[in-house]
């Protein structure tokens, strides 16, 4: 708790810090602005909120996707509050008033956990809020069906927050970080696209989705899947077509293990680069 | 309690093929003023980045409070300034040192009395980055002592700093020693040492070369640098004085070692007294250079140890 304190007092102070993580938490609540969109052309009255995107429990799926795409602004401050503590060269100072280099990691890993938890929090009542006004089903039981996802989201956040911790310790500049968590998503997607081309020649039995979804950022990416398709709407649409499709959307156990084993290695990993290194 | 603060073992660094500090060993008592000597490179840095948990050590061992204490618990009651001051820039003076009693575990009661110590009250609410360096250093012998600390460590408080920061930071230390706090204050320069300090350590190329009082390394009485119209004549009034030491010419001077503390007056009596008629006459105190070189030279072929 003491080392929780002593990262939100660092946070805290920083003018940045506290405008991008209000910023952040204020973005959350925009999903509701979706609700208002409103298009009336000629024939054509379409209303967003009214298409069933806030109906429970489709609703914890929708926002928790859309929500968890914010994630890449969080991650900026993550790196930054890193990238400062090398560039200020206070990481060790910090070390010489007497935190040990676990402290200091754990303060951060603290910091990250209070944010995924306050955000996870923050999209349950929104979510809640807006399904209230706009869901076609208001009864107990359905409304607190699919709640996984939201166990999803705090995962699928906790895991790439780590990420980022890692990256920015491994780096120790912010900005080349955040370059490299770019460039690592283009490695997954090359490395999936060699995979599938050479794979089924060398070893026809395990496709190349199957090593795929092991990879971090994939990985993290499937613990949601897209709602769209899943959109009554939509579905219908398809149906005429005469292009059917079952589709899978449900939260996989499977997943959230693989997430949370990647968390727990980036973790390890940063501990054993602080340990390693000379400051 | 015990008074023995901090133990060295053989602590050895090395950088690749580089051995920065080798295999040094030491004593830190509780109420004494170390000074850690050594030209700039000769280690000193690096020992106390070893003892205080940023640099990994090579081989060899130290202990905090005699193993009582792990190292990290340690450091929250000792007080440590290394090379440059590093504070979050954009968080003010108060700030910053809040911060360090909640990191140190201590109370944030005297951080006024610090921060009027060093002379940085009145600007408590400015924000680190806009401190000059002189007042960014002071700051941090201010965070260095909010924890009341069993030990102070200082690294190069006067480095980079213009005569009167310096001069301010040698006053500052003075006072502190004088309070009783005990001190281990790393410097190449020889004055500073010897102005604040009761016992030295001498480091170069990581080896420990001499340690004990510091009266015991300036024993000198310096020499006489020296000229005169008959050269030859010069040199043997000089081979026969009795208390004159080496001598050795450099550039158009001699310089002569004194054996004895001999004063100018009466040294000059004794020239004119021969008829030597003098161009040059004047006498100085060995530079810190000069005092490595004359103490590595000497003791090239004995062992390190002592």
């Amino acid at each position: 708790m003491q080392l929780l304190k002593i990262e939100l007092y660092k946070l805290w102070h920083s003018r940045i810090s506290k405008v991008l993580i209000f910023g952040y938490f204020l973005l959350i609540f925009s999903i509701a602005i979706l609700s208002t969109i409103k298009i009336e052309f000629g024939p054509i009255n379409f209303y967003l909120a009214e298409q069933g995107i806030f109906n429970f429990p489709y609703i914890w799926h929708f926002n928790t996707f859309m929500i968890a795409l914010l994630k890449v602004f969080f991650a900026i401050i993550i790196v930054a509050m890193i990238g400062n503590e090398y560039s200020n060269k206070t990481l060790k100072q910090n070390l010489i008033d007497g935190l040990s280099k676990a402290e200091f990691l754990r303060s951060k890993v603290y910091a990250i956990l209070a944010f995924v938890l306050t955000s996870t929090l923050l999209v349950f009542i929104i979510s809640l809020i807006l399904g209230g006004i706009y869901s076609d089903y208001d009864e107990l039981p359905i409304i607190f069906t699919d709640l996984e996802y939201l166990v999803a989201y705090t995962v699928k956040l906790f895991g790439f927050f780590t990420f980022c911790l890692f990256l920015s310790i491994l780096i120790k500049r912010s900005a080349f970080a955040l370059g490299f968590l770019a460039l690592w998503q283009v490695i997954e997607g090359i490395s999936f696209g060699l995979m599938k081309w050479t794979l089924s020649d060398l070893i026809p039995q395990i496709s190349a989705e199957q090593i795929f979804k092991f990879f971090p950022l994939n990985a993290m990416g499937n613990l949601i899947k897209e709602p769209f398709s899943r959109l009554s709407a939509i579905q219908n649409i398809a149906d005429q077509i005469g292009d059917g499709f079952v589709k899978d959307y449900s939260v996989s156990f499977l997943n959230i293990i693989i997430v949370l084993i990647w968390s727990a290695l980036f973790i390890y990993g940063s501990y054993s680069l602080l340990k390693r290194r000379d400051l | 309690m015990s008074n023995t603060l901090l133990q060295l073992y053989d602590l050895s660094k090395k950088y690749g093929n580089l051995t920065a500090v080798n295999k040094l060993s030491l004593t830190i008592e509780k109420g004494k003023v170390y000074g850690l000597l050594g030209p700039n490179g000769s280690g000193k840095s690096t020992t106390l980045g070893m003892v205080l948990n940023v640099v990994n050590s090579t081989s060899g061992s130290f202990q905090w409070y005699e193993g009582k204490l792990t190292t990290h618990q340690a450091l929250k009651k000792i007080g440590a300034i290394i090379e440059r001051p590093n504070f979050y820039p954009y968080m003010s003076a108060l700030q910053n040192l809040i911060l360090i009693c909640k990191i140190k575990q201590c109370s944030s009661d005297c951080i006024e009395e610090q921060l009027k110590l060093v002379n940085l009250w009145d600007r408590r609410n400015s924000n680190f980055s806009t401190f000059s360096l002189g007042m960014k250093q002071r700051l941090a012998i201010a965070a260095a002592l909010v924890n009341k600390p069993d030990l102070l460590i200082l690294d190069e408080p006067t480095n980079g700093l213009d005569p009167e920061g310096i001069h301010q930071i040698r006053k500052l230390i003075i006072t502190i020693a004088e309070q009783g706090t005990t001190i281990l204050l790393a410097s190449h320069l020889l004055d500073e040492v010897e102005k604040v300090c009761s016992d030295v350590i001498v480091l170069k190329n990581g080896v420990k070369f001499y340690e004990g009082a510091v009266n015991g390394l300036t024993q000198t009485h310096g020499y006489f640098e020296i000229a005169a119209e008959n050269e030859e004549q010069l040199l043997n009034f000089l081979k026969m004085h009795s208390d004159l030491g080496k001598i050795k010419k450099e550039n158009q001077y001699y310089h002569v070692s004194l054996e004895k503390n001999i004063s100018t007056t009466e040294f000059s009596k004794e020239l004119q007294k021969a008829g030597i008629l003098l161009t040059h006459f004047s006498k100085k105190q060995p530079s810190l250079e000069s005092q490595f070189l004359s103490l590595t030279q000497t003791k090239k072929h004995a062992t390190p140890e002592n």
